[in-house]
């Protein structure tokens, strides 16, 4: 076991709106240690970036961080940081890079400025070291001509080098922890690919921890260690990454990899589809939230949210089946010879 | 056999160019050849700004073509007037990528659905439209108390089945469906594609279907053709494609897509495609790819490779296979 770098506790975040308060995160703990990959995966509207912004304390107005909640990373509480702190906290220790580089970089600044510009702030380097700082991790992202790159706007670039001078932003300071939201969703496959590698690449190389924030199981399946599979507001299961591909424990898990088509298997007619929306969080459900979607949804499932249990080595489900009072499903959670859902 | 399969929709030497603003021309399709045949489903696929959008729309007769010819169970497309391009209008739809931005937010999803259904005269009374209204809701697994509502009442998937409903209404034989997916979860993605597989089983639909997700179109697709920069690479069955990918660009792109499997994953060797598309901006001649090509010689600098069929029913372009 390696060394606890971030730990989230209790997390709850709330929206308050004219329609009510929406609880986008309901009570969520989970830790990154030094230098590790942790995936959140979930659908549109589950709460990760929520949760990557509350890192980043990033909430705005009318959302809130409730009381209760805890977030430390190497010890230090996020959540009781001045704005001065915060300031210095942001970049140097834990950086962000976002879905949509074009709307997360300055329009009217040159690309090689914008990078400079973290380390001025953040006290690293004079104008012009910083400068120069900017064209090498430029060329350590993978721009070609660098210095020619440095000297033009965002617009000049494609999406795909976007991508890769926000990570260089995000990464020169050499934070300890980059919270990358789905840092990949706005490209091409093959352009997906070289930024997935580049990522591994620069973790390598810095030895920061990646808190990875994504709906798309097979970017995880290639970079994460351990997942939090996410569901409106709540981890509903967690683990190591075979775990979670391999012997999932909670039916929203098996049902979100088995509605993914797959290259490698035979084509099927029927793709195991998961009927139903996900609940309104404006009035979440007492129980389960799962329950409306679930094939195997049990009385007890709409009235009260189940604890979770432990199946060892961290990997823990949400899931009234796994009491010992549940009857015996039909349809097995995992294959055990099988070795896959 | 396919000799025995009827074509429905003949694109032939396709071409459809675009001024750009800075000067010069956009080749946004250059030269596309492809046949539907009645009930299949074509799967298109390649990267954002390929020209797969470009060159349904146009085979659509949506854009003026620069150059080429587009047959719909024998008519050219584009020279159509009056009631044969409503004929045809009727028998051929299009379901939108972007959910949000296709359907009217003034309009209830009733006059939404039914506004084929008033264009083509095809409801006798009033009656007759609304219950048409409900039955193509309870098709595409909405129900009736959802026909007043408006578009913004909706999530994303549900959206999307108005957008299906209100493109069976007019009972097509032909629908392209544009990235129909794309804007949703993944969960709803696979509500949305097995209910598009069950339309075509019971109405004996033929789809194009465009879309950037290979593992999606493979599922749904009996052929695809695969594009790059407005051109088409390779075309053949979909397990085809899968199993024996021939041109480099398809290959390259295979092993791009993740497989939801950590050990899969570990063991993958990836081949890596340098850089990005080129612009289409008056591309070099030869071939579109050789610029990230690895394989790339003289050759395929100088001189564009045509499509060529190398096994029965597999077509692919390039010089090296």
């Amino acid at each position: 076991m390696g060394e606890t770098l971030l730990q989230v506790k209790d997390l709850r975040v709330s929206y308050y709106t004219y329609a009510g308060e929406v609880q986008s995160v309901r009570g969520i703990s989970f830790d990154v240690e030094k230098g590790e990959t942790v995936a959140i995966v979930g659908e549109s509207g589950c709460g990760k970036s929520v949760t990557a912004k509350s890192i980043m304390r990033l909430i705005a107005d009318p959302g809130k961080i409730k009381e209760g909640s805890s977030i430390t990373l190497d010890g230090r509480d996020i959540l009781a940081m001045s704005g001065r702190e915060l300031r210095s906290y942001r970049g140097a220790e834990c950086a962000m890079i976002f879905q949509d580089a074009l709307t997360s970089l300055d329009p009217t600044m040159k690309v090689g400025k914008q990078i400079a510009e973290v380390l001025t702030i953040h006290g690293m380097a004079t104008k012009r070291e910083a400068a120069a700082k900017a064209v090498e991790l430029l060329r350590q992202v993978g721009i070609p001509n660098p210095e020619r790159r440095a000297q033009e706007y965002p617009h000049q670039f494609s999406g795909g080098m976007r991508q890769r001078a926000m990570i260089a932003t995000a990464l020169a300071c050499g934070p300890k922890l980059l919270i990358a939201d789905e840092p990949t969703t706005a490209l091409d496959v093959t352009i997906q690919a070289q930024i997935i590698d580049l990522m591994k690449q620069m973790q390598k190389e810095l030895n920061a921890a990646i808190l990875l924030i994504t709906h798309d199981l097979g970017v995880v399946a290639d970079i994460a260690r351990r997942i939090c599979v996410m569901y409106s507001g709540k981890i509903v299961e967690r683990g190591s990454a075979d775990d979670i591909f391999y012997r999932p424990r909670h039916p929203y898990t098996l049902a979100l990899l088995s509605a993914v088509p797959r290259l490698d298997l035979e084509n099927k007619e029927h793709l195991a589809s998961i009927e139903g929306t996900p609940p309104d969080l404006l009035k979440p459900p007492a129980g389960c939230p799962f329950c409306t979607r679930c094939k195997y949804c049990m009385p007890i499932c709409q009235e009260e949210m189940p604890e979770s249990t432990d199946f060892g080595g961290g990997h823990q489900a949400s899931c009234w089946l796994h009491d010992p009072r549940a009857p015996r499903v039909d349809a097995p959670l995992y294959d055990e010879k099988e070795g896959r859902v | 056999m396919s000799e025995n399969r009827q074509p429905l929709l003949e694109v032939s030497h396709l071409k459809k160019y675009f001024s750009a603003s800075g000067g010069g021309v956009v080749k946004a399709v250059d030269d596309v050849s492809f046949t539907i045949y009645k009930g299949e489903t074509l799967g298109m696929v390649g990267e954002s700004g390929c020209g797969k959008t470009t060159c349904g729309r146009t085979a659509m007769g949506l854009y003026k073509k620069t150059d080429g010819q587009v047959l719909f169970d024998g008519q050219d497309v584009h020279t159509l007037r009056g009631a044969d391009k409503l004929r045809f209008a009727r028998r051929a739809q299009i379901i939108f990528q972007d959910p949000y931005a296709s359907l009217n937010p003034r309009m209830t999803v009733a006059d939404i659905i039914a506004e084929g259904i008033d264009i083509h005269g095809l409801a006798k009374d009033r009656m007759d439209r609304t219950e048409q209204v409900y039955r193509l809701l309870d098709l595409v697994g909405l129900n009736k108390e959802h026909a007043n509502r408006f578009a913004h009442e909706f999530s994303g998937g549900q959206r999307q089945r108005i957008g299906i409903a209100r493109a069976l209404a007019v009972h097509p034989e032909f629908i392209m469906c544009d990235e129909p997916i794309s804007a949703l979860d993944v969960s709803i993605q696979a509500q949305i594609v097995n209910l598009l597989v069950k339309l075509q089983r019971e109405m004996g639909l033929t789809y194009l279907f465009i879309a950037h997700d290979l593992a999606m179109v493979k599922h749904i697709s009996d052929r695809i053709a695969v594009m790059y920069l407005g051109t088409v690479v390779e075309l053949t069955r979909s397990e085809r494609l899968y199993e024996k990918p021939l041109h480099p660009y398809t290959q390259a792109l295979l092993s791009a897509i993740p497989i939801p499997d950590p050990e899969v994953e570990r063991k993958r060797q990836r081949i890596e495609l340098e850089g990005d598309i080129p612009s289409p901006i008056d591309p070099p001649p030869g071939c579109r790819f050789a610029g990230r090509c690895a394989l790339a010689c003289d050759r395929c600098r100088q001189e564009s490779p045509a499509l060529r069929e190398v096994e029965p029913g597999h077509f692919v372009a390039c010089h090296l296979v």
